[in-house]
């Protein structure tokens, strides 16, 4: 850990810098190559203590930054080198730059695939593909009034048509495009936002709005039906911390802020929020807000719904929001519920205030190995009865276990690969652990220095009752650096015929192996009857605890050469998965949301009634459809 | 009624059937000995997690559903949990098996010294049994072996040790138990014991259903059970009891396993060890209690040739398929699995058609031997009347013609192909020397030598044992002919060849003898389609539009058909008669048999009833079941011990007229309501 590196002179400075390791641990290379731009922070941020930092980390043009047709930053990816080695790209990822010499052996061993057999994707976004705008002219005339930038570039609109479902991403690659926006417009502040909701309500234009474009939930596609001019409203010009309240700790923020800046800049002040999605790089509050999301971190921090305080939101029928902030009431049905989880269907949030919490003095990783999957979950299960969960606490599967053991990158010691192959050896020979069999919790603790380490053996001991070997902080930390590698990974995968997506559940404690043996069991044998060549690999996670629960993560990918139509055959393989998921116990999220992709169930998930009561919000609230993206419902 | 029927897919000509390979012939050729002590090494279940009986019995007694049902109890009766625990491992001591290699051997060794004498061969498939091995190394699996005699598990255990596959854990009645070292015995090989009613007694149910399910979750070995709860004393499938089929389906249903396979097994035997014993069971005289002493004196059976066995192992069946759209598994989301509850109405539902399908499996796959076609034959001959029995020639016409028949309507059927028909026709007559006579060339029942000495009512009933015996071979055939033959009798019975009325005639006769005969619930108008496909590709029915017309060749497959249901027919309709005339306003459930069984003597000494079938307790009660079903009889609970039966005598004798077609089926069902 690089956590006791010192920096700047100031307390507040120390500890941000601290922060900013910390992250950097899970997230970045480390940090000594950039003390500069620390230093530069730090002054902004004494010069305007209220307002937010000039640099703008997502641009409007997102274009300038990232890819159009894959995951994250356009100069971070995965390839294979001249001489066959896996390498990844760019210089923002601790892996980026190394040599993952198991990489190609693992994907050849565990899809077929093969490095002969390629499958590039369309290089160059065609614009001449994509349908010209439909523009609804007094809206433009009058949105052109009130100075707010928007735009009708085909770039920009296809940016904002898609989130990260397979079945989006392979279409981008393939270079075809469906219904996308007719324009987008960046509103810059709350009040923006309610002249465009007014317009939008004037003229009846559909809007979409849009803050990190993350989504697996098919939310941001544009509905085929629709046949008004459709709006999508980008949120990341949104992104100033407008106050911070060091007697209450909380901030007050604009909802298009992304995470990792909400971090960066909390954290220039000694805090944090806590809130660690995996998908922190890119998604925004307002997003996490409009999903119901969770972090990594819920342990300590709690999910969204745990954060937040007091929130803004913008719909046509006006802007709602809570009369003061009292830290919880007894006023009804709490109608942030309406808010959170409405998935763009009801308005915009716009201003969000959220707790946060200094930024704790020590971190550490670790990780255990325990004999088979069985074993972990019932530690997990002791751990959460015990309530002594650390920060994050995450069991992976054999298959994954062999996956990050792959995803190792060369080391550079002969000593190290020496150590390495002792530890094999201790717990395979001498602990008799069955390596088809083994799965490893990986362990983030966070806190003050003795009570983390107290805790740590805590959780050990609970552990060691149930066949776990610590097996050291540098597995720990490479698992949670592959929460962040991860969807480069896909990339890499289709272009080598390899399709797959995760998806998650949350399930009662007793289901949690029936669940975890039948999706996995059920998807093996959907692959066979679709007519899949190769065996999938279908392998899972618990990766959150609660008292009465647990989130499961599942992995599904496969070889598709020799399908026709492999996105169908991928989207009848996760349709069942869900239905076996559904039928085992399980919910139909617990975090990625509903959107367009999982609406089917969602009567049989809260009733009729249940239906009826979203029903007449929405038809309150928004009783024209503006926010049209026909999500959830 | 849907008209639109796509019969390709029902053809059961089509059906595909393995071939069989005799497991005796090895046996002649080397030691048994060596057969019994050779390595066994079977393919077990991928995901097993447990080989011990002790670590079982510890898994059902430390199981939640257990201990939740202990705390149960011992809050109702207010008995000390611990004492309701020890009665809980004291019925789980009675209950379970402690399968035993050694016995396993022993057994190997002895039965297959037995098999050699008793039988020719014993032919088994072993596509199937190949099948079967990929079966239980993918899932659980449940074996669902027919039942028609005591050899069954033996056999059944005795067939997978010779092909090395996992030995099963058999559910076994608790009559056996009673015979003391042989219940041991065969606790040792696998059976586990259990009590034939336990209704009321849910700490035994608890305690029963954990074990099945713990043994089939844990993969600990294949369980195996007879849907038909008993032996078949007739040959008749008897419609499947649920209760098992429940618990095994249980650990699917809830999610703790991937999928359940069941695999019916359909063992045929050209000569049943119990033939006469059956007969004379269902005649009314008592059946001897299991005991050791009386397996030895059963030794004299072993000096006799009983021909060969066909055991098929079926196609597995995966439950999961099964629930594919007809259960919805959400139900059990809301309550811990671990609390028993009763199962609803969609469960019930499934598990009942799942069932239905699984006896349904077993018949087809039933091998039938010429002599079933032979006894059909003879018996119906003998009812006609002739005099002295059919000349050998004409029989073997006649059987040459069913053969034929019977292999359109998709009868696995197992006809030596390359001897003449005469050869088969006396090789299948020599077999069952005690039911036949041949004498001048002439072929009948061997009625006069089963006469004895007696008076008419001793005679009379010496020569129905013959009759029921013959009749259990008949019935192994019925499955092939049954729905063709309610389709005959029918058009008989109804007043014109309408289709509609037809078909209305159809499902009355199929919903009278619904309890008779393996009829899959709310199949009527498959059934009626099946039938009439049959009927029209043999060639015995043109059916232009909405009539049902017979072809002049059709009347003697027509008249085949309707004799081979008369005695059921007649049966069902002399005890509605009996319901009549003679009930009193005090009949019991325990004085119907012996009431109708005087009644019935009496019009077969009369001569006003032809069929000695009728003397069949199995027939009188299925009737019984079938008029309480109808509405017609209700059974009133008594003040004591037994109910009593009131009869509706309108309804009864409606119900008698529509059966011998002297009402339309319209009035049968007005006389309901």
């Amino acid at each position: 850990m690089a956590s006791n590196s010192s920096g700047g002179g100031s307390d507040r400075q120390r500890t941000a810098q601290q922060r900013l390791s910390i992250i950097a641990g899970h997230l970045q290379r480390p940090v000594d190559g950039n003390p500069a731009i620390l230093a530069e922070e730090c002054k902004a941020q004494e010069s305007k203590p209220d307002a937010s930092s000039e640099e703008r980390r997502v641009p409007r043009r997102r274009q300038e930054i990232m890819k159009w047709n894959g995951w994250g930053y356009s100069d971070s990816r995965f390839l294979f080198n001249k001489k066959g080695q896996a390498e990844f790209t760019g210089k923002r990822y601790r892996l980026s730059g190394m040599i993952i010499p198991g990489l190609k052996d693992w994907m050849e061993g565990t899809f077929g695939a093969s490095l002969q057999h390629k499958a590039p994707a369309t290089p160059i976004l065609n614009s001449n593909a994509i349908q010209p705008p439909n523009l609804h002219e007094a809206f433009v005339e009058e949105l052109k009034s009130t100075g707010i930038p928007f735009s009708h570039d085909a770039e920009d609109r296809v940016f904002r048509a898609h989130g990260h479902c397979l079945h989006e991403i392979f279409a981008l690659r393939e270079g075809k495009f469906g219904r996308v926006p007719d324009m987008v417009v960046w509103p810059n502040c709350h009040n923006d936002v309610v002249k465009i909701v007014e317009l939008a309500c004037k003229h009846n234009v559909c809007l979409i709005p849009y803050g990190g474009g993350t989504s697996v939930s098919s939310a941001l596609e544009c509905p085929h039906e629709e046949t008004r001019s459709i709006v999508s409203l980008d949120t990341s010009q949104m992104n100033r911390i407008l106050w911070i309240d060091e007697k209450n700790l909380t901030v007050h923020v604009e909802a298009g802020i992304v995470g990792q800046d909400l971090e960066r800049l909390l954290n220039e002040s000694g805090y944090c929020t806590g809130h660690e999605p995996d998908s922190m790089e890119f998604s925004s509050l307002g997003g996490w807000v409009a999903t119901r999301a969770s972090g990594m971190k819920k342990n300590i921090y709690g999910n969204i719904e745990d954060l937040v305080v007091h929130i803004k939101m913008v719909t046509p029928r006006g802007v709602i929001e809570k009369s003061c902030m009292g830290p919880r009431m007894s006023t009804g049905p709490d109608v942030h519920h309406f808010i959170m989880g409405s998935e763009g269907t009801l308005g915009v949030v716009t201003e969000v205030t959220m707790k946060i919490r200094p930024m704790p003095e020590y971190q550490k990783y670790g990780s255990v190995v325990f004999p088979n999957f069985e074993q972990g979950v019932a530690c997990l299960r002791e751990v959460a009865r015990q309530r002594c969960a650390p920060a994050s606490i995450r069991l992976m599967d054999n298959e994954q276990f062999k996956f990050g053991h792959a995803l190792k990158p060369q080391v550079s010691s002969i000593f190290t690969s020496f150590l390495d192959g002792l530890k094999k050896l201790y717990i395979t020979k001498f602990k008799g652990f069955d390596p088809n069999r083994l799965c490893v919790a990986t362990l983030l603790f966070e806190g003050d220095r003795e009570k983390v380490l107290q805790h740590e053996k805590q959780v050990y001991d609970i552990a060691a009752k149930f066949g776990g070997l610590a097996a050291g902080e540098d597995n720990g930390q490479r698992g949670y650096m592959l929460t962040f590698v991860i969807a480069y990974l896909r990339d890499l995968g289709m272009d080598y015929y390899v399709i797959g997506e995760s998806f998650e559940t949350s399930v009662p404690w007793d289901r949690v192996l029936d669940i975890c043996r039948n999706v996995k069991a059920r998807i093996v044998r959907e692959c066979k009857e679709k007519g899949v060549q190769f065996p999938p690999l279908s392998t899972c996670r618990v990766t959150q605890t609660y008292d009465a629960g647990a989130c499961v993560y599942f992995y599904f990918a496969f070889n598709y050469r020799g399908l026709s139509d492999p996105v169908h055959v991928y989207e009848q393989v996760e349709h069942a998965a869900r239905e076996e998921i559904l039928a085992n116990g399980g919910s139909l999220s617990h975090h990625h949301g509903v959107g367009k992709l999982r609406k089917e169930w969602m009567r049989d998930t809260i009733s009729n009634v249940g239906m009826g009561m979203l029903k007449s919000v929405k038809d309150y609230v928004d009783p024209n459809n503006i926010f049209g993206n026909r999500n959830l419902l | 009624m849907a008209q639109e029927a796509v019969y390709s897919h029902r053809d059961p000509m089509l059906k595909k059937r393995d071939d069989f390979e005799d497991i005796l012939e090895e046996r002649r050729n080397s030691s048994d000995l060596r057969y019994a002590l050779r390595c066994y090494t079977p393919v077990v279940y991928k995901e097993l997690t447990l080989c011990k009986s002790g670590e079982l019995r510890d898994l059902v007694l430390q199981s939640d559903h257990l201990r939740y049902v202990i705390t149960q109890v011992s809050k109702e009766t207010g008995a000390d949990a611990d004492e309701v625990q020890g009665e809980a491992s004291a019925i789980l001591e009675e209950m379970a098996h402690c399968l035993q290699l050694s016995t396993v051997r022993f057994f190997a060794f002895t039965l297959t010294k037995i098999f050699k004498t008793l039988f020719r061969s014993i032919c088994v498939n072993e596509e199937g049994i190949q099948r079967l091995q990929q079966a239980i190394h993918e899932h659980p699996v449940v074996l669902l072996p027919s039942h028609r005699s005591y050899m069954d598990f033996l056999l059944m255990s005795y067939i997978l040790y010779t092909y090395d596959l996992a030995l099963p854990v058999i559910a076994a009645g608790m009559d056996f138990m009673g015979m003391k070292f042989v219940g041991e015995m065969l606790r040792m090989s696998g059976a586990f014991f259990i009590r034939r009613s336990f209704g009321g007694d849910k700490l035994y149910w608890a305690v029963f259903s954990e074990y099945v399910r713990t043994m089939l979750k844990t993969g600990f070995a294949p369980v195996e059970f007879f849907l038909e709860g008993t032996r078949s004393r007739t040959a008749k499938s008897l419609t499947p009891k649920l209760g098992l089929l429940n618990i095994v389906m249980d650990p699917f249903l809830k999610g703790e396993v991937f999928d359940v396979t069941l695999v019916p097994v359909s063992i045929s035997y050209e000569r049943i060890l119990e033939e006469s014993l059956y007969a004379r069971e269902l005649l009314g005289v008592p059946k001897p209690k299991e005991s050791t002493s009386g397996l030895f004196k059963a030794r004299k059976v072993l000096s006799e040739d009983y021909g060969s066995i066909h055991v098929y192992f079926g196609q597995p069946v995966s439950v999961r398929s099964l629930a594919e759209g007809r259960v919805n598994r959400c139900q059990f989301n809301l309550t811990p699995r671990h609390i028993p509850q009763r199962p609803g109405e969609e469960i019930n539902h499934f598990v009942n058609d799942s069932a239905f399908r699984l006896v349904r499996a077993q018949e087809e796959n039933m091998v039938l031997k010429p002599w079933v076609l032979l006894a059909s034959l003879l018996l119906q001959n003998h009812h006609h009347g002739q005099k002295g029995g059919t000349a050998l020639e004409e029989l073997t016409e006649q059987a040459v013609w069913l053969r034929d028949l019977s292999r359109q309507c998709g009868a696995f059927l197992h006809w030596p192909e390359h001897a003449p028909p005469s050869e088969v026709v006396s090789s299948s007559l020599s077999l069952h020397q005690g039911l036949v006579s041949i004498s001048e060339g002439r072929v009948q029942l061997a009625l006069e030598q089963a006469g004895g000495q007696g008076g008419p009512e001793e005679k009379l009933l010496n020569q129905a044992v013959v009759v029921l015996s013959c009749a259990s071979y008949r019935n192994q055939a019925l499955h092939v002919f049954l729905r063709p033959a309610l389709l005959a009798l029918a058009i008989v019975t109804s007043s014109s060849n309408n289709r509609q009325e037809v078909y209305n005639s159809f499902s009355f006769l199929r919903n009278m003898f619904s309890n008779e005969f393996i009829l899959c619930p709310g199949a009527t108008v498959q059934d009626f389609e099946e039938a009439c496909y049959l009927l029209v590709k043999t060639g015995a029915l043109q059916i232009p539009q909405q009539e049902v017309l017979i072809t002049e060749r059709g009347h003697r497959t027509l008249a085949f058909l309707t004799s081979i249901l008369d005695p059921f027919l007649q049966g069902y309709q002399v005890v509605c008669r009996f319901l009549c005339e003679e009930a009193t306003e005090a009949l019991t459930d325990k004085q119907f048999v012996p009431a109708v069984r005087k009644f019935i003597i009496k019009h077969l000494l009369t001569g006003t009833l032809r069929y000695a079938e009728a003397l069949s307790s199995d027939l009188q009660k299925n009737s019984l079941a079938a008029l309480l079903r109808l509405g017609a009889v209700r059974r009133v609970k008594g003040g004591a011990e037994q109910g009593t039966l009131k009869v509706n005598k309108v309804m009864v004798n409606s119900l008698e007229d529509t059966l011998g077609g002297k009402l339309p089926t319209q009035k049968a069902a007005a006389a309901r309501l």
